[in-house]
């Protein structure tokens, strides 16, 4: 218990310290209008993340009309609380219970998008690899020490780091080249990748639900605003024509 | 019977009259450029700002545990409710674009010199006002900016000797920052700083109709009763208000609806910009809304780095560029006390940089320059360099006003044309 304490106490500024990393971003090339992604996110997020995280200020409704998946379907297949479709899409779990679990807070994630951006979340989810020395037996390459266990492990299987010996200076070295999974999980790499995109696509889909409806009337306003100023710009012309 | 209904109201609301003496037969320069918009564009966006504010006051709930999620509600939930509060946010920092580009404009046409003196300390009021409603409004999503950077800007009141600890629990309304203080911040934000602006923007509009516009060749267009010939006076229809002081040059047309019209053209361009902003980049990469603030306020949790808005980030450098932290505030608030005292730091007589020595014109520039460094010095991660860098960057802001103090005394000047049309 006194181990396990400490432990704790040791991981709570870490993970407070965490966001400040240089380990480069890949992009995330995440795409809005493909709905049947975001279903398949939408998919991955109810099965694998909202155990411990919850998207508290978005309902489940909202996310199915906007996903077009039917309500019925979303109730029975995506629903696993017995909740009406109208609530907010959130667990059961205590802070507090969580808090001495995992030793931090767990955040809500229906802004995580907007908080950390796209590419970082699809690197993060891509950047686990076991490490011993951790409780739960992995770490990540973009946030050191977390909290959070590898969750899609069942998918990615367990990455490794792997090393390739260089010569340095005459010596033969282990250098780190990178993590390759351990090849026990039920994806191979392009489809984790490709899942890992679906799901942050449904992340920052949520973050912003209204984000496609503005574009597209911000085309209309937009399109507006040019033929007005057609007219104010003639208008203008002719009045002052007789100034000079 | 428009007419007599018109006239019953003359009769006891001088509708009529102030429309003609504010508008439409009031004597504005033809040579009034791009420069001179942007006035109307701030009272168009205050406009935005209070209408867009009403409507989110409707969903928005003031406590430290509803905040948050009732701005998420706005944006998730009420109709419209996205594009309101983007509006809002997006007016923000436009509201401090055109104000900055207002001022400006002020500075290199000497629009704050004789007479427009008492114009240009309402102007700074109305500046002053519009800092401290900014800075309330960002506090009231309530995520981790808003909390981080009302404790910063708060604390500063902790510096001052004697009563800055009492001061500080005094202004948060408890001894940190809390739900009061969420509470009384949204009071200030939403009746009483709206209230004192408005009267501060309505003082400005009636101090600049009374001395009447500047231009950029900073020439009057209003001469002494009897010194203009017919030939020379303007042939547009002036209000008496401005005819029976004075005789009026053939340099002016009518606000209504010249001026207008051509506000409204470079209002079509502003909005453009800023319906853009609104509906595909509300964000401006972290610039308007930043991205720590869409997670909710934590007091157990620092972030990384905490930057006010970019609107602030000018006086953050100068701040964090002296050592000592009462010597930063007062070296903070003296940044703004001179821009106010301009009018009588400036000793020159002739007002616009058109005609005034090579050195005010570089001077000038090297001043906006400092600034916009400043703020960017102020707006990103610490470093070494930026340090040194923001002391050398103060010292120039202050030197501006050194030196224009030091050569407007015997400035050699260019020959001032008489009128605007020769």
């Amino acid at each position: 218990m006194k181990k396990f304490l400490i432990s704790v106490c040791l991981l709570v500024p870490t993970l407070a310290l965490a966001a400040g990393s240089d380990f480069p971003l890949d992009k995330a090339n995440y795409d809005l209008k493909d709905k049947a992604s975001l279903q398949r996110g939408a998919q991955l997020f109810m099965n694998y993340c909202l155990g411990c995280h919850q998207q508290q200020y978005q309902r489940y409704q909202t996310t199915f009309e906007d996903l077009d998946i039917p309500l019925e379907l979303g109730e029975e297949y995506l629903q696993f609380t017995g909740d009406k479709v109208s609530s907010y899409i959130t667990n059961a779990m205590e802070p507090e219970m969580a808090e001495k679990w995992f030793g931090a807070a767990i955040p809500d994630l229906t802004l995580v998008a907007r908080v950390r951006g796209a590419d970082w979340l699809y690197t993060y989810l891509r950047n686990f690899y076991a490490d011993p020395k951790r409780p739960f037996g992995v770490n990540n390459l973009l946030f050191k020490d977390v909290g959070m266990p590898h969750v899609l492990q069942e998918l990615q299987g367990l990455p490794q780091v792997t090393t390739e010996k260089q010569l340095v200076d005459g010596e033969m070295v282990d250098r780190y080249v990178g993590i390759k999974t351990d090849g026990t999980g039920m994806l191979n790499d392009a489809e984790y990748d490709a899942a890992v995109l679906d799901l942050v696509n449904y992340l920052v889909y949520v973050g912003e639900p209204g984000r496609v409806d503005l574009e597209h009337k911000g085309k209309f306003v937009l399109g507006f605003i040019v033929v007005l100023f057609i007219f104010v710009y003639l208008l203008k012309k002719e009045y002052w024509r007789d100034v000079h | 019977m428009w007419k007599n209904l018109l006239e019953w109201i003359e009769y006891r609301l001088p509708l009529q009259r102030v429309a003609n003496m504010h508008a439409i037969q009031y004597p504005a320069p033809k040579n009034m450029n791009f420069w001179y918009v942007f006035g109307f564009l701030a009272t168009i966006v205050l406009v935005n700002q209070i209408l867009t504010g009403i409507w989110l006051t409707m969903n928005y709930v003031p406590s430290a545990e509803g905040a948050f999620a009732s701005v998420e509600y706005i944006m998730r939930e009420v109709e419209y409710g996205d594009v309101i509060r983007y509006m809002h946010s997006t007016g923000a920092s436009a509201f401090f674009v055109v104000v900055y580009l207002h001022m400006f404009r002020g500075m290199i046409y000497g629009s704050y010199q004789k007479p427009r003196e008492l114009l240009w300390l309402f102007g700074m009021f109305i500046y002053l006002a519009l800092m401290a409603e900014a800075f309330m409004g960002y506090v009231l999503p309530w995520g981790q900016m808003s909390y981080w950077g009302a404790q910063v800007i708060v604390s500063l009141f902790g510096a001052i000797p004697v009563v800055g600890p009492d001061l500080v629990v005094w202004l948060q309304g408890d001894y940190v920052i809390s739900g009061a203080t969420l509470n009384r911040f949204f009071a200030l934000h939403v009746i009483a700083l709206p209230l004192v602006i408005v009267i501060l923007v309505f003082l400005h509009i009636v101090a600049l109709h009374e001395v009447g516009s500047n231009n950029p060749d900073g020439i009057a267009i209003k001469h002494p009763k009897g010194s203009l010939s017919e030939d020379e006076k303007t042939k547009w229809k002036i209000h008496e208000y401005y005819t029976d002081k004075y005789d009026i040059a053939d340099d002016v047309i009518p606000f209504f609806p010249h001026i207008v019209l051509k506000d409204l053209v470079a209002f079509c361009v502003f909005l453009f910009a800023f319906c853009y902003i609104v509906f595909y980049a509300p964000e401006m990469g972290g610039k308007f809304l930043e991205h720590p603030n869409f997670e909710i306020a934590n007091p157990f949790k620092t972030p990384e780095h905490i930057f006010p808005v970019w609107y602030f980030t000018p006086f953050y450098a100068i701040l964090k560029a002296v050592p000592h932290k009462l010597a930063g505030v007062i070296m903070m608030f003296l940044a703004i006390i001179l821009l106010a005292l301009l009018p009588w730091i400036d000793r020159g007589k002739v007002k616009s940089w058109r005609y005034r020595c090579g050195l005010h014109k570089v001077n000038l520039i090297v001043f906006a320059v400092v600034f916009i460094f400043l703020g960017y010095l102020g707006g990103t991660p610490q470093a070494e360099w930026k340090i040194v860098a923001s002391q050398i960057a103060t010292v120039m802001y202050v030197m501006f006003f050194v030196l224009l103090f030091i050569y407007s005394k015997n400035e050699k000047t260019k020959p001032v044309p008489e009128r605007i049309s020769k």
